[in-house]
């Protein structure tokens, strides 16, 4: 593809300088109150970030401020002026979030796999914490301020020490003892017995920790009125890097896949964030022996290309019909004929699923008279109905297209292949058909990008089904690439963010290469014409 | 051309090519030529003119129709009653008139803050030259290639980082949400407005420029005036995609109370089809019109902008 435009003279390019003289008054005081609310906002986004301990989004904004500034400081550079509102979010929505999935798609990111390691190991020793045999019983009173519960404990040395899940338990020098018992603090209200039964879950699962350390162990009460103190019945070691459990002597090493794994094969949960190579790449590419997988590649080709080329062939042939100008109403059928590409994709999916259900929609109950044809729950036919109906809104689109373009046709030349005897299906195949080519494959190709990332038709028309229980990941028969990227990574129960950004890396390289290839070919074609 | 078609005018021409050229005489066709000619076209017609039609009509017979079930609503207009439309905007557990008026709010605010940074490039490109300015331009050209939700899993991980610290600019937050469609703002539309920039003479910001006009006077003033037409089919188009989509706003928006109506409007049948179907289609006409109606005002465009944009 070649972009052309307009030659710069040498006047115009002298004149851009003189663009750049200083702004008038006027000008400058808008420039600088817009530069003060920018700058206002960026200011606040770093402090948020910073607030939040977020230094690599912080510095991130803090360099981007600075560029912009400069940028509109300084003189000259008047093209980045322009550009650059755009292109903050260009970088930020697109060309870094692509940059951040190639990164995701070699992590093991995804449920089980979310935190960072540390995150992970202070997790595993504070779920599995356990009463330490023989340990003192602090007599404790519940409490509670602002919706959250505390613990006032009795120390085995008469003295009243206050904690909650948050904070740690530390001295109530001012608690109020009835009967030798810290009862209540001033400022938190004791929880009534009617109280405490409502809340029984709340309170009994309260680990109030004894010290700023997971290793220091936990208060903890099964009945509200005694607490004992309980350890996690893991050790971890820091030199050694291993989980030890106490109970059984077993020793959990980092496995090098974000898990703690035990020489019999057992796995501590959670798991933390961890880069796993090209593990997410095998699964997608098959190579484990997933011949699923490698189908969902084959059906997303098949669809893409089938919908493409159906379309095109039926909106060449309704371009060809209604073209001619002794047709009487030929406004009034263009306007109908394109309502199936004005109507919204994600409702037209819904529509025909119902129209099409196997046991009452339109289609089999009136059409067909009652028949139980299983359009969206047979694997093959279901594969051939979502072809179907993407044409149906395909094809009004290439209507438009072919239309524009063979009214483009010189008569010239069709009336020269009259007059030299062609019949009208040479006509078409020999004149009109190379010269719709030409015009119409750039958007060939652009319906195929579209139909191979088309998530609006399957999802909302079959939902990728019918399902397929075997599939290793959970793909259905007419799941294409991008409605598997969207199962892996946001329907319960998988929530595997690597691996659905390994497929979407993939749909990024195969996009690529076909246009790419797609793209030179028309060219070829357009020094031809 | 129009010469040889008429056959009066093609003196030189002998019998057998004048009959090549026009093989109907101007005479009163008789009904098996006109058929064969046209009337076989008006068949054709009417054939693709049901299909094309009946889902939609379809629906609107659902949505008026007082058996609100996917089994009920197979008589077309067998009733009319507005009871489905009722219970869409009155039921407080799907709120639809939210989930329509956030759709305004998205695509509305997405359309007219993209047109704003795409003609403020598309102004750059077209106006002034600058190194980087062909790579640029075809970096846009092939970012078209690639949309935005094939990093879908990325942005939704992006926006709950950011929301972390800043909310507003989180996870189930409309703001958010068009932040994140801002970032296709330069990609999809920037080359057509490039192209009617470039119709626009240079002599007009060249007389502007001597009369002592900055940049920024000459964008304002003189440019965007100009190419108002351009900048309105953007902005419809880019309503269109936005308002219609599925996939990034139901990643970014799980909340009910502030889904768009893609998205509430799939959650209301997704578990459970037939039920809700008369209230659904309900929803369909609804949210469906706005957009068809912005759409038969576009669709000139949209051919033309297309082929403008990919083609040349």
């Amino acid at each position: 593809m070649t972009i052309t435009a307009p030659q710069p003279t040498r006047r115009s390019r002298r004149s851009s300088n003189m663009q750049e003289a200083a702004p008038s008054g006027l000008v400058l005081v808008v420039k600088i109150l817009l530069m003060a609310m920018v700058d206002g906002f960026g200011l606040f986004l770093l402090m948020a970030f910073i607030a939040n301990a977020q230094i690599i989004v912080a510095v991130t904004v803090g360099v981007g401020l600075i560029a912009v500034n400069i940028v509109y400081f300084r003189r000259g550079g008047l093209a980045a002026k322009y550009i650059i509102p755009g292109l903050i979010f260009l970088v930020v929505f697109q060309i870094f979030v692509i940059a951040y999935t190639i990164y995701v798609s070699f992590t093991n990111f995804g449920f089980g796999h979310n935190i960072d390691k540390s995150s992970a190991v202070e997790q595993i020793l504070s779920n599995s914490i356990d009463r330490v045999p023989g340990s003192d019983s602090y007599p404790v009173a519940v409490l509670t301020a602002d919706g959250q519960l505390f613990l006032l404990a009795t120390a085995p040395d008469g003295s009243a020490k206050l904690g909650s899940a948050d904070s740690s338990l530390a001295p109530a020098p001012d608690a109020v003892f009835v009967g030798g018992k810290a009862q209540s603090v001033a400022g938190y209200t004791t929880l009534t017995l009617a109280e405490l039964f409502q809340q029984q879950e709340a309170v009994t699962s309260l680990a109030v920790p004894l010290g700023d350390s997971v290793s220091d162990g936990f208060l903890k009460t099964a009945d509200a009125r005694n607490a004992y103190i309980y350890e996690s019945t893991f050790i971890y070691s820091v030199p050694d890097d291993t989980m030890t459990d106490t109970a059984t002597g077993a020793i959990y090493r980092d496995n090098g896949e974000g898990n703690f794994e035990s020489a019999d094969g057992l796995i501590l949960q959670p798991g933390w964030k961890a880069m796993v190579g090209v593990e997410n790449y095998a699964t997608a590419m098959a190579s484990t022996g997933q011949s699923e997988i490698f189908g969902v590649f084959v059906w997303t080709f098949v669809f893409a290309f089938m919908s493409m080329l159906l379309s095109f062939v039926a909106g060449t042939f309704f371009a060809l019909v209604f073209n001619d100008p002794r047709l009487r109403g030929r406004r009034g059928y263009r306007v109908v004929m394109i309502l199936p590409y004005a109507f919204p994709v994600f409702l037209s999916g819904l529509v025909w699923s119902g129209l099409l259900n196997q046991q009452y929609g339109f289609i089999n109950q009136v059409l067909l008279g009652g028949a139980d044809v299983p359009w969206l729950q047979d694997a093959m036919l279901a594969r051939v109905t979502v072809i179907l109906v993407s044409v149906w809104f395909g094809a009004p689109y290439f209507f438009l297209v072919c239309t524009g373009a063979l009214q483009a046709i010189p008569d010239d030349i069709q009336q020269a292949a009259r007059l030299d005897g062609a019949s009208p299906w040479q006509l078409f195949r020999h004149i009109k058909l190379p010269l719709l080519l030409v015009s119409v494959s750039p958007l060939l190709i652009a319906a195929f990008a579209f139909s191979f990332n088309d998530f609006g038709t399957i999802f909302m028309l079959s939902g990728g089904g019918p399902s397929n229980p075997t599939s290793p990941i959970g793909a259905g028969a007419t799941d294409i690439l991008i409605t598997v990227v969207y199962k892996l990574a946001f329907l319960p129960g998988q929530k595997d963010y690597g691996l659905a950004s390994a497929f979407a890396v993939v749909i990024f390289i195969v996009v690529s290469a076909i246009s790419l290839a797609l793209f030179r070919k028309t060219k070829s074609l357009e020094e031809v014409y | 051309m129009a010469n040889i078609s008429v056959p009066s005018l093609t003196i030189g021409a002998t019998p057998a090519t004048l009959a090549a050229v026009t093989p109907r005489p101007p005479r009163r066709r008789t009904p098996w030529e006109w058929f064969a000619t046209t009337g076989w076209r008006h068949l054709v017609g009417v054939a693709v003119c049901v299909v094309s039609v009946f889902p939609l009509l379809y629906v609107i017979s659902t949505s008026l129709s007082a058996n609100g079930t996917l089994t009920g609503s197979n008589q077309l207009f067998a009733s009319i009653t507005f009871e489905n439309y009722v219970n869409l905007v009155t039921d407080p557990g799907r709120p639809f008139v939210r989930w329509w008026l956030n759709t305004l709010f998205v695509a509305g605010t997405t359309a007219v803050l993209s047109v704003f940074l795409c003609a403020l490039a598309a102004y750059a490109f077209s106006r002034l030259r600058f190194s980087g300015r062909r790579a640029g331009l075809a970096t846009i050209v092939i970012s078209q290639m690639f949309p935005q939700f094939l990093g879908i899993v990325a942005i939704y991980l992006l926006l709950s980082t950011l929301g972390d610290a800043v909310p507003a600019l989180g996870l189930n937050s409309l703001v958010g949400l068009i932040v994140v469609y801002l970032g296709g703002a330069l990609g999809v539309n920037t080359f057509l407005m490039y192209g009617y920039f470039n119709t626009i003479p240079r002599e007009l910001d060249e007389a502007a420029k001597i009369d002592g006009a900055g940049h920024a006077r000459i964008f304002f003033t003189i440019i965007l005036p100009l190419v108002g037409p351009i900048l309105v089919v953007v902005g419809m188009l880019i309503y269109i995609a936005t308002a219609g989509d599925f996939i990034i706003a139901s990643v970014v928006l799980s909340d009910t109370q502030i889904q768009t109506a893609p998205v509430g409007l799939y959650g209301m049948i997704s578990l459970f089809r037939n039920d809700n179907w008369g209230v659904f289609c309900a929803g369909a006409v609804l949210t469906a019109l706005p957009v068809m109606i912005l759409f038969l005002f576009t669709q000139k465009y949209i051919v033309t902008g297309l082929f403008a944009g990919s083609g040349k």
